[in-house]
């Protein structure tokens, strides 16, 4: 288990550094969640009490997309010289290119968050007064869950020839029950609603988040033999 | 003369994808210090063949023994003992020689990590470039940082999957200069080649696979020139 740890740190990392080195994925849904933030604060008035309602949503609007964008590339860039091969000849489990994948993958999307989300509340005029803790404690838990489904998913899309078009499809409908829980919880929290309302809803993640988990990490294996 | 310890036996090896049957029933054994080369004509089965000896697909039936131990997905320790040299560089674009080899190493647990990629960089004729992003590299440049990143864990069995495809004389060169001297410490290697030429200079012994079956097998020992290596490789093609 130790092994399967270090040797996924070894991918995160060099997934990592390449995304810093070249910024081709991070930059991009920078840019995208920077456009929708724009056009969102454009569209809805600041002033209107109303925009409190949409913040939620605006949040996991851009964590989604944003994340897709980096999620497409997740395994493309290892079909390039066929690196995938070369990640399965070597003595590692295959569990563990999952899991270094889940870490790289989250990293970005959480630069990403912590990049778009004070970018959202000051163009909505929204002043934050709510527990960082509990915001924090749902953001983690829905990216998280996200992440986990979106990246076993990419796997399986890369292949295919359409897989950016392919992965959205598969992946959206599967996120719902996550996405529902996420917003509502994220309402929450940021209307200063009694934190124990928002409890159940973060209950539902965290046992969306161990159950996909529980099945990628035991499935990834079987996917890596068909490809 | 004692008797040479087999490296890697494949036991009754059968793969079907589909209801295709990919391999049938092949039997082959590769020993200790030897070098074979699988040849055959498209569609014979020569990838699925490679791709599960180097665990990369589990067989449908049959068992695959390297070392004494049975290869399967997870057999991690059977793996390090491989060093797989494929069609591609299984190398990363936007990273320097020098990256390439960090990663694989600590994949491959390798100790002394830094000084050996230096030598190994040295030994290919990279050592120059090590802090160059590979995207400019042409195919033999790539294919030599292949060979150093195969070499990095120094596997005891060799398995290179047309390794020459593409590559200039000089690093054909270089290629045979590095299987020469693994053969001669005795690494184990399995070759699989179209290339008759280097199949002839590099090999002990040849297995012709078509349709999926190993149809005749040759010790080139015996002095047997390309021709006549040629010579046989269509009369057995034919008739089988």
């Amino acid at each position: 288990m130790t092994s399967i740890f270090s040797d996924a740190l070894t991918i995160a990392g060099k997934d990592l550094r390449n995304e810093f080195k070249s910024k081709q994925t991070i930059g991009m849904m920078v840019i995208f969640s920077a456009l929708v933030i724009l056009v969102f604060s454009f569209a809805f008035d600041p002033t209107n009490n109303m925009v409190r309602a949409v913040i939620p949503g605006l949040v996991w609007v851009i964590t989604v997309f944003a994340g897709i964008l980096g999620l497409n590339r997740s395994f493309i860039s290892e079909l390039e010289n066929d690196s995938l091969t070369g990640l399965r000849s070597a003595p590692i489990d295959p569990a563990s290119i999952y899991l270094g994948k889940v870490l790289a993958n989250f990293t970005l999307v959480a630069v990403v968050q912590l990049i778009s989300i004070p970018v959202l509340f000051i163009l909505f005029g929204y002043r934050f007064t709510s527990s960082y803790f509990w915001f924090i404690l749902i953001l983690f838990a829905g990216t998280l869950g996200f992440i986990i489904v979106g990246t076993f998913l990419s796997a399986l899309s890369a292949n295919a020839k359409n897989s950016e078009m392919l992965l959205p499809v598969l992946l959206l409908p599967l996120l719902s029950p996550l996405m529902i829980a996420a917003v509502q919880a994220t309402r929450i929290v940021l209307e200063n609603e009694e934190i124990q309302n928002a409890v159940s809803w973060l209950q539902l993640m965290a046992a969306y988040d161990l159950l996909f988990f529980g099945a990628c990490f035991i499935l990834f294996e079987f996917l890596m033999e068909g490809s | 003369m004692k008797e040479l310890e087999s490296m890697l036996e494949l036991k009754n090896l059968t793969k079907v994808i589909g209801e295709k049957i990919i391999l049938r029933n092949i039997t082959l054994t590769l020993r200790e210090g030897e070098t074979l080369a699988v040849i055959g004509p498209n569609g014979a089965g020569k990838s699925t063949f490679f791709k599960c000896t180097v665990g990369l697909l589990q067989p449908s039936s049959g068992e695959i023994i390297l070392d004494g131990e049975a290869v399967k997905k997870k057999s991690a320790a059977v793996k390090k003992k491989i060093g797989f040299l494929g069609h591609e560089s299984f190398l990363y674009s936007n990273m320097t020689p020098l990256e390439n080899l960090r990663f694989y190493g600590k994949l491959f647990k390798v100790r002394d990590l830094e000084k050996k990629s230096k030598e190994l960089l040295k030994e290919v004729g990279l050592y120059l470039f090590r802090d160059t992003p590979i995207h400019s590299f042409s195919r033999g440049m790539l294919q030599r940082l292949a060979i150093a990143k195969v070499l990095l864990p120094e596997p005891k069995i060799l398995m290179l999957d047309e390794p020459h495809t593409g590559l200039d004389q000089e690093a054909v060169a270089l290629l045979n200069r590095i299987i020469k001297e693994k053969q001669q410490g005795g690494t184990s290697i399995l070759i699989i080649s179209h290339d008759f030429e280097q199949v002839h200079a590099l090999a002990d012994r040849v297995a012709i696979l078509k349709k999926g079956k190993v149809v005749d097998t040759i010790e080139l020992a015996q002095h047997l020139d390309l021709q006549e290596m040629k010579a046989w490789y269509e009369k057995v093609v034919k008739e089988a």
